[in-house]
């Protein structure tokens, strides 16, 4: 994005200029081919991971997950140790919904956005108000208060021993859910991009914008007439649907819920992720679930103490040594190397 | 003569200090008025009170013929009262287009559209790069902000005030950290603003004061002490006492 | 009726001083530093272990290794607050968390390897079992040493930051780092010495916590809310503030778990959510 700038001193004609500033804006919201690349990949993941695509699944749903908590976190500079609410809600809406004979998957989803969404909105009014220790405590309390609800009502959700009885309608009535996975993967990569396509655009929007502002300088932002707190509602509404898609997402491909996804663990697993693939760059929540999940099911399948102290001492190494996560690090590297 | 801005026994304590004391204080239309005083006089606490940063202990502010004393700081940025700040408070990974762009959105009111692309927003866009080119930015639209030589950042905090559509301009010390060459060159700036602007600004520099602004305030510990034409002031045995004679500013 | 109230608030009492101890530290520290340390519970898990190994391996006696708690433990964090922490002081509160999340996790995956999963073993003085009768009530002797235990800590504490040299240098420093400075205090050392203090004193409830709430590699992130409820109602650097969140969070805690035992931790959530939402800083902060 700089390669414009620099050449743009050289225009000595200001309507060639203003015609160079329209570009540059456009420009920042054209495709790369990494991102093309990523998601190739993604979906060839039916052809080279054909016994893996569980995890593949499971990845991609992490992945949005994670993309949803950058938005509030690299977008709006939220940090919340609670964004699990969310993804727990729309787990348990979807699961609920189709528990109980509605299995149609797409309204099903529909709902757990909606159900997180409106929650999210709810609880958006007390998020923008604090900050500080007192932030954090807050969205902690209200995933910890869900989860606790979750866990007394034993008899509507089943409590630690999960939900019983989903089961699941053929996608769109054409496609039903095999045992391979094949279906579930199809289903969570279509829904994924899709709900990746508007967080893109919502990147390159004036809201984007608005949030990069924000993010890079919140002070400034009421005196150029902005309003920190309705900007940051918006987001992390927007952030709650997105999150309920992903926990809807796993109740139907799963079809299994417990309360662990309401859990500290998920809420501390996601921002993990995000933090290790890299924040603020759209593309560091997949990059972070992936190498997660993995590492985790490689660490694991050796001793659970390990795979602890392991993702212990990746998060010390990231928070010391790259801030940025994997994906900033090589973002770094590849200016690096262009320059050289 | 009609005020775009008006305070009447404006006060605010910290504690048991007093930082800002009764201030009754008139800022004509079109004005070009400097508030100096020394260090710790309380000039940017006057002006954190004007724009809502602070809230006052005691007084009224009104803007035109409305009272703002209670209105958040977005709230009297959009009635057309903006500032500038003293430290360069900019958004450093941006660039300035960007950053008057999202000042323009705010203004129209279009900067929580989540779903268009900020590429259609072409008039905001056309308005941040005339804004930019008349400002003497034009060549560095595109640069990000934290690359830009010291001046050229104080030039994009002048550039981001007059993007919100000022009615009354505040600048805090709008040279701040500027060589004098360039200072005198960014007053050239400021002094080329449309007259129906109201300015008022805070600056240390004396020269540069006597000659940009048409009338002083003079603030010592946080009381008006008095106000006047330069003449008027340069002549004042008070001031010349109080402030120009212990002060020592360079 | 009665009997049972005055049971759920002795009970509430204890574990509330307990939660204070523990608690403390964390919460002068984060006023003095700002910095949030989610692996507090850590150096309590540590003091509980040192007793609990010196007393089975070593066979020593339990109030001998109280001291021997509050100093391994104070040693311990000072390493930290060497090797990690320093380096995030002036670094975002995200950056804070996550650090301190992973030498959690860390914590976790050690004491595991170590000492196993399961519960630690202790076996606390008899002197220290059992009930005595005062008045119409049997009062459980090891809660009202327990009680004994946290007033005179906090007693030593006001004495110590009231009427110490260096507890002014702590005041002033929490008050106002800046203005502490100018005033030729050392921020980092006192900071550095502090911290020291209330790891200890982690370390010493640690020990003192075993008999009452258990010991299991899991411990630091069980009890994480709980100091952290007591650190963020009472108000950042309060010693008056923990003191007070924390006994009542113990007797919320104590008398919903027996009232009302449907509804879990549910209430101390509630409670926690809407007192932040009517005083973000706390009952006690300033800042």
């Amino acid at each position: 994005m700089t390669m414009t700038a620099t050449t743009d001193r050289t225009l000595p004609d200001p309507a060639d200029r203003r015609a160079a500033a329209h570009a540059f804006i456009a420009g920042q919201a054209r495709w790369r081919w990494p991102e093309a690349v990523f998601w190739l990949v993604a979906a060839a993941s039916l052809v080279i991971f054909p016994h893996s695509l569980v995890l593949a699944a499971q990845v991609l749903i992490a992945g949005l997950f994670a993309l949803s908590l950058d938005l509030i976190l690299g977008l709006g500079g939220i940090v919340s140790l609670g964004h699990a609410a969310f993804f727990g809600l729309g787990a348990y809406t979807a699961g609920l919904l189709a528990a109980h004979g509605w299995n149609e998957p797409l309204t099903g989803l529909v709902a757990a956005g909606l159900v997180a969404g409106l929650v999210g909105f709810a609880t958006s009014f007390i998020v923008v108000r604090l900050k500080g220790i007192a932030l954090l405590m807050v969205t902690m309390g209200v995933a910890l208060l869900l989860h606790e609800v979750a866990q007394k009502a034993h008899a509507i959700t089943g409590g630690d021993d999960g939900l019983q009885g989903i089961s699941m309608a053929p996608i769109l009535g054409l496609f039903s859910f095999d045992l391979y996975g094949r279906t579930a993967f199809i289903y969570t990569l279509a829904v994924v991009f899709a709900c990746f396509l508007v967080a893109r655009r919502l990147y390159n929007s004036p809201f984007g914008l608005a949030l990069k502002g924000m993010r890079e300088n919140g002070r400034r932002v009421p005196a150029i007439g902005g309003s920190i707190r309705r900007h940051s509602a918006l987001i992390y509404t927007i952030a709650a649907v997105m999150a309920g898609i992903a926990g809807g997402l796993l109740a139907q491909t799963t079809e299994f819920v417990s309360v662990e996804v309401l859990g500290f663990q998920r809420s501390a697993e996601v921002l993990i992720m995000l933090v290790l693939g890299g924040a603020g760059l759209l593309y560091g929540g997949f990059v972070g679930a992936a190498v997660f999940l993995v590492a985790r099911q490689i660490l694991s399948g050796i001793d659970q103490t390990y795979w602890f102290f392991w993702l212990g001492l990746m998060l010390v190494l990231v928070v010391l040594f790259a801030r940025n996560g994997l994906l900033g690090g090589a973002k770094a590297l590849l200016a690096r190397w262009r320059r050289a | 003569m009609t005020s775009a801005l008006q305070t009447a026994g404006l006060c605010r304590n910290f504690g048991a200090l007093a930082v800002t004391q009764n201030v009754d204080f008139v800022l004509p239309v079109g004005a070009r008025q400097a508030l100096i005083g020394p260090n710790g006089a309380g000039k940017t606490t006057f002006i954190n009170l004007l724009t809502g940063l602070l809230q006052p202990s005691a007084g009224r502010i009104r803007l035109g013929g409305e009272d703002i004393t209670a209105l958040a700081p977005e709230m009297r940025v959009r009635r057309g009262l903006v500032r500038t700040f003293q430290i360069n408070t900019l958004f450093p990974a941006l660039t300035p287009l960007e950053a008057v762009t999202l000042a323009r959105l705010e203004q129209r009111g279009a900067s929580r559209r989540w779903l268009g692309a900020l590429s259609g927003q072409r008039a905001a866009i056309d308005e941040a790069y005339d804004l930019l080119e008349r400002i003497g930015l034009g060549a560095d639209a595109l640069q990000e902000t934290r690359s830009l030589p010291y001046g050229k950042q104080r030039l994009l905090e002048i550039a981001l005030a007059l993007a919100c559509e000022p009615r009354v301009l505040l600048l805090d010390e709008p040279a701040a950290g500027v060589p004098a060459r360039e200072s005198a060159e960014l007053f050239e700036v400021i002094a080329r603003l449309p007259r129906d602007l109201s300015i008022l600004f805070i600056e240390h520099d004396m020269e540069l004061v006597f000659r940009f602004a048409e009338r002083i305030t003079v603030l010592v510990a946080g009381a008006v002490l008095t106000e006047g034409t330069p003449a008027e002031i340069a002549s004042d045995p008070q001031v010349r006492q109080v402030y120009l004679g212990s002060a020592g500013h360079g | 009726m009665l009997l049972s109230l005055a049971n759920i608030l002795f009970n509430g009492v204890a574990y509330g001083m307990l939660l204070f101890l523990i608690a403390v530290g964390l919460s002068v520290t984060m006023g003095l530093m700002g910095f949030a340390n989610l692996a507090h519970g850590a150096f309590a898990m540590l003091g509980g272990y040192v007793t609990a190994t010196l007393m089975a391996k070593a066979g020593w006696p339990f109030f001998a290794t109280l001291p021997a708690a509050f100093v391994l433990v104070a040693l311990a964090s000072l390493v930290l607050e060497r090797a990690l922490y320093r380096r995030l002081y002036r670094a975002g509160e995200l950056d804070q968390v996550l650090l301190t999340i992973g030498v959690v996790f860390m914590a976790v995956a050690g004491a595991t390897f170590v000492w196993g999963p399961s519960q630690a073993p202790i076996r606390v003085p008899a002197y220290l079992t059992g009930t005595v009768a005062i008045g119409p009530f049997d009062w459980g002797v090891y809660r009202l040493f327990l009680i004994a235990m946290g007033a005179l800590v906090t007693l030593a504490l006001i004495v110590g930051l009231e009427r110490t040299r260096f507890g002014a240098m702590i005041r002033a420093a929490v008050d106002n780092p800046r203005m502490a400075t100018g005033l030729g205090i050392n921020v980092d050392r006192v900071f550095s010495i502090t911290f020291m203090l209330g790891s200890g004193l982690a370390g010493l409830g640690g020990a003192l916590g075993v008999n009452l709430i258990g010991l299991d590699p899991s411990f630091p992130i069980k009890y994480l809310v709980y100091f952290l409820i007591v650190v963020a109602v009472g108000g950042l650097g309060s010693i008056k503030g923990s003191l007070i969140a924390a006994i009542v969070l113990g007797v919320c805690d104590v008398a919903g778990k027996y009232y009302l035992p449907d509804t879990g931790a549910f209430i101390i959530y509630v409670i926690m959510v809407s007192l932040l939402l009517w005083r973000p800083l706390g009952l006690f902060g300033r800042r």
